[in-house]
């Protein structure tokens, strides 16, 4: 991609630029179109793309400093109202979307358009230096990085022969030959090389804009979303299933996949031989039953982690897992104000579990409880119960109770997982004469007021599934996987030209000398010049060299 | 799952500990062979007196291109000037001439460490039944053992004893940070990382990870060899001595792009990998995660090096200044990233 022509344009342009007083002069000189070709020139300069390499090398650092919306929004809302702001500085300069950010975006589509404007012509360059043949022969082959001379005896051929040889020699080695007459007398041959490895620097860069576009493709046409599924619980592919969907932009639910799954079970191992990593996971397994489509046999298929379920390109993934203790809770009334598995949210490595309920139909004070499930719960001398262990040894719920108007009636959409207790009473805790509530299994407590009563039934494990779609990763996995082809014969396939002319020297022998070029990085040049010499020696009778720099060793 | 076999975990550790001591002799004896170059060099100078004594057209530079060498060209020639002939070869082939015990037992004693080392890496993998990187202290190990390995296989062609003092050094470092820094009892793998890609993406990113570390040595030296050409062609003093015995600043900057050539389409490749990976694990090949980030920081930098080699102005010192701030970005990645930034690949399996 060298533009070294364009430097000397450069500087004129500079000298220029620093003699405004006399505009009238120079500007006609560029006008409109020139000024647009010199900026052409300067944007698809190797200089600038190295420039714009280095910027975008810089700008996808902050991405990595502050959260990102699309991967966290809610750490980039609690970041904001812990740093009002200077969060509210960085999030005008899209900070928290660096990746989608105007600036972000200037620099890779600036730096698309250069690599554009810089391959398209040297791939019609190069497509006619395809077809044509290699360059004519020097006339001073001594002055090539790479030279050397033979002189063979009487007896070797002529100089003709001997350069026919040598084209022969050289096709066979992968160069591309033209022999041609000599105007004084001998004959020379022109050879080149690695016409592939200019194939492959172009074709590496076109594979870019190919990621680039499919993953255009994949913003466009994918979806993702998650969902929740508790033992026993089903799960159809339409979208108020999901409890969070991400489409893309061009996305209708016509697109979703009909299919249908639930969880049969799900099993955790954790390691209990080791004494440093004793509890750490080791294995988790979900066996799921899979329908395809609306009337499909139902299918028992495993699920795992790095593992995920396939159906018609629609993928399920195993990213979660936790406990969902159920729980029934009557009201002051002694109706079931709320009965089923609640999904506690895990916390930490021994699967300490935090866990709202709502009860909105209760009667005649709505009912409301938070607090933890520990699957194994060990109480400390302080009285406080933790959990020790993630497995279900011994599971305790430890919750406090509140009623009053949980605030769900407004229609205003709350987070399952957040009871908001600032308008509401509190019943049970630590911190009034009642206490907290503590249950195991099986276990029932009637609420103090007669406000009504909570049972533990028991406890059923859930997965977290994420599942995904992007028709776009087959196009971005080929261009990502011919973009590394390419780029391998683009750095190690060895582009080179050689030349051999044979004259007749003043005794009437026959003079071989031959040079050679590299065109791009090319370090066995060398090599290649001893291969040729060694090649010659074979086939022709070389008269020994007498001056000692030249004695075969 | 089989149980892991503690016996074997031990005497990994302790193999480890054995081969950092003789990383360190290596170190030191490298450092002392470099504190003494201009003994070295003396023995050197007087040889090659000797040798142009007996036979005029002494087998210097570009010894091995015999007929066809017409000159090891002007840059070169700048090079040895004012500072005597040259004592090392530009293509860093040996010289045969060269006799540096010091050095010589320094690599032997990298070559013992390498055993040991290796004995270490392929024992914990055996006691564990997977491969030995699944956490920092593993990355770290096994890291180390790629670099000095590679390093010992570029010393069986080309004369690179120059790089042993940063080479061992840095090796030393590295075994320090493991046992030190991130000691981690061999467990079994969690689930997030039992898959094939874990052999393919990160051993790749490791070999990848050693060719940079070399790369950046050489870069290191190529700086210091460019300043001090600099200085002997404005006549000031060919000083450090030990650099006599450094090839060119060119011949660094073309063996660094050479390594470097290959570290990037290993890098390439690692970022490949784990996108698929990355797809098979959490649905989408590419999510701009914090490691993910830094490793596209990385892959830019040494995509930028690449294009400053063909860029007038940017070859020589400005490239050698990219190798070097891209090895920093990959140890800021693995050391820092890896530890203090909240992401998907927090796998770095410190105990808390």
């Amino acid at each position: 991609m060298s533009q070294q022509d364009n430097v000397r344009v450069v500087r004129d342009e500079r000298t220029r630029e620093d003699t405004p007083q006399k505009p009238e002069v120079e500007l006609p000189s560029l006008g409109f179109t020139g000024t647009l070709r010199f900026m052409w020139t300067q944007l698809t300069s190797m200089r600038t793309a190295l420039m714009l390499l280095l910027i975008l090398a810089v700008a996808a650092v902050p991405g990595s400093l502050f959260p990102q919306r699309p991967a966290g929004p809610e750490i980039v809302q609690d970041y904001l109202e812990q740093n009002p702001v200077l969060g509210e500085w960085l999030d005008r300069f899209q900070m928290f979307d660096v990746y989608s950010s105007v600036w972000f975006s200037a620099i890779y589509l600036l730096l698309f358009v250069s690599l554009i404007g810089c391959v398209f012509p040297r791939a019609v360059k190069h497509a006619k230096a395809l077809r044509s043949a290699p360059p004519r022969t020097p006339r001073r082959l001594s002055r090539l990085p790479e030279y050397g001379t033979v002189k063979l005896e009487p007896a070797g051929p002529s100089p003709a022969a001997a350069v026919d040889q040598a084209a022969t020699y050289l096709r066979k080695r992968g160069y591309r030959v033209e022999v041609r007459e000599e105007p004084d007398g001998g004959a020379s041959v022109g050879a080149e090389r690695g016409y592939v490895r200019e194939i492959g620097n172009i074709v590496f860069h076109l594979s870019l804009i190919g990621v680039l576009a499919f993953m255009a493709v994949g913003s466009l046409l994918s979806y993702s979303g998650q969902k929740i599924l508790v033992e026993g619980e089903g799960f159809a592919n339409t979208l108020v299933a999901y409890d969070s969907f991400t489409p893309g932009s061009a996305f209708s639910e016509d697109r979703l996949v009909p299919f249908s799954m639930s969880l049969k079970s799900f099993d955790a191992v954790f390691d209990r031989e080791s004494q440093t990593h004793y509890g750490q996971p080791l294995d988790f397994t979900a066996v799921m039953e899979v329908q395809d489509g609306t009337d499909g046999e139902p299918q028992e298929q495993v699920l795992k982690v790095n593992h995920p379920l396939d159906i018609h390109n629609t993928r399920v993934y195993l990213v979660g897992n936790g406990y969902a203790p159920e729980i029934t809770v009557r009201d002051g009334n002694g109706d079931v104000a709320y009965q089923g598995p609640v999904v506690a949210q895990v916390q930490d490595q021994v699967y300490t579990s935090l866990l709202v309920i709502k009860a909105p139909d209760a009667q005649p004070e709505q009912l409301g409880f938070v607090g933890f499930f520990l699957p194994t719960a060990y109480t400390g001398e302080d009285g406080v119960a933790v959990s020790i262990d993630p497995d279900l040894y011994k599971p305790e719920l430890n919750l406090n109770s509140y009623y009053g108007d949980l605030g769900l009636d407004e229609g205003v959409p709350q987070n399952v997982y957040v009871l908001d207790t600032d308008d509401l009473t509190e019943l049970n805790s630590r911190s009034v004469d009642a206490g907290g509530i503590t249950l195991t299994p099986g276990e029932s407590y009637d609420l103090p007021e007669g406000k009504g009563s909570i049972s533990f039934d028991g406890v059923k494990r859930y997965v977290g599934l994420d599942i995904h779609h992007d028709p776009g990763k087959w196009g971005v996995g080929f261009f990502a996987v011919l973009a590394l082809v390419a780029l391998i014969v683009s750095l190690f396939v060895r582009r080179r030209r050689a030349w051999v002319r044979g004259t007749t020297g003043p005794d009437g022998s026959t003079m071989v000398e031959y040079g050679l070029l590299a065109r791009g990085e090319d370090f066995g040049l060398r090599e290649e010049n001893l291969a040729l010499r060694r090649q010659f020696e074979r086939m022709w009778p070389v008269v020994a060299p007498e001056d000692p720099q030249n004695r075969p060793e | 799952m089989q149980p892991i076999n503690l016996q074997l975990a031990s005497y990994s550790d302790l193999f480890m500990l054995i081969a950092a001591l003789v990383y360190a002799a290596a170190f030191i004896l490298f450092a002392l062979d470099m504190a003494n170059s201009s003994k070295t060099i003396r023995a050197l100078e007087a040889e090659l007196a000797a040798d142009t004594a007996l036979e005029p057209q002494a087998q210097l530079v570009g010894a091995g291109a015999g007929t066809t060498s017409h000159g090891p060209g002007p840059v070169v020639d700048t090079a040895g000037a004012g500072s005597g002939p040259e004592l090392v070869d530009e293509d860093m082939d040996y010289l045969g001439t060269t006799r540096r015990p010091v050095a010589n037992v320094a690599v032997a004693l990298m070559v013992i460490g390498v055993a040991l080392h290796a004995f270490a890496v392929i024992a914990r993998g055996l006691a564990a039944h997977r491969v030995p990187w699944g956490n920092m202290y593993e990355f770290c190990t096994t890291g180390a053992l790629l670099v000095a390995a590679v390093y010992l296989l570029f010393l069986i062609r080309k004369d690179i004893r120059f790089l042993g003092t940063f080479v061992a050094g840095l090796v030393v470092i590295m075994m320090c940070a493991a046992t030190i820094g991130f000691p981690t009892p061999l467990a079994h793998l969690q689930p997030a990382l039992q898959s094939p890609w874990i052999v393919i993406h990160v051993s790749i990113a490791v070999l990848a990870s050693a060719l940079f570390t070399l790369t950046f040595s050489m870069s290191v030296l190529q700086l210091l060899q460019h300043r001090r050409e600099a200085r002997i062609r404005t006549g000031g003093p060919a000083r450090p001595a030990f650099l006599r015995l450094v090839p060119s600043a060119l011949s660094l900057e073309n063996w660094s792009y050479r390594i470097n050539a290959v570290g990037f389409v290993m890098w390439t490749f690692t970022l490949i990998a784990g996108a698929i990976w990355a797809e098979q694990a959490w649905g989408r090949y590419w999510g701009w995660d914090t490691k993910e980030v830094w490793t596209f920081v990385i892959w830019v930098i040494y995509a930028g090096y690449l294009h400053a080699r063909a860029t007038r102005g940017w070859t020589g010192e400005r490239a050698a200044w990219l190798s070097i701030i891209g090895f920093a970005a990959l140890v800021f990645n693995f050391t820092i990233v890896n530890t203090y930034f909240p992401g998907l690949h927090s796998y770095a399996g410190i105990p808390e």
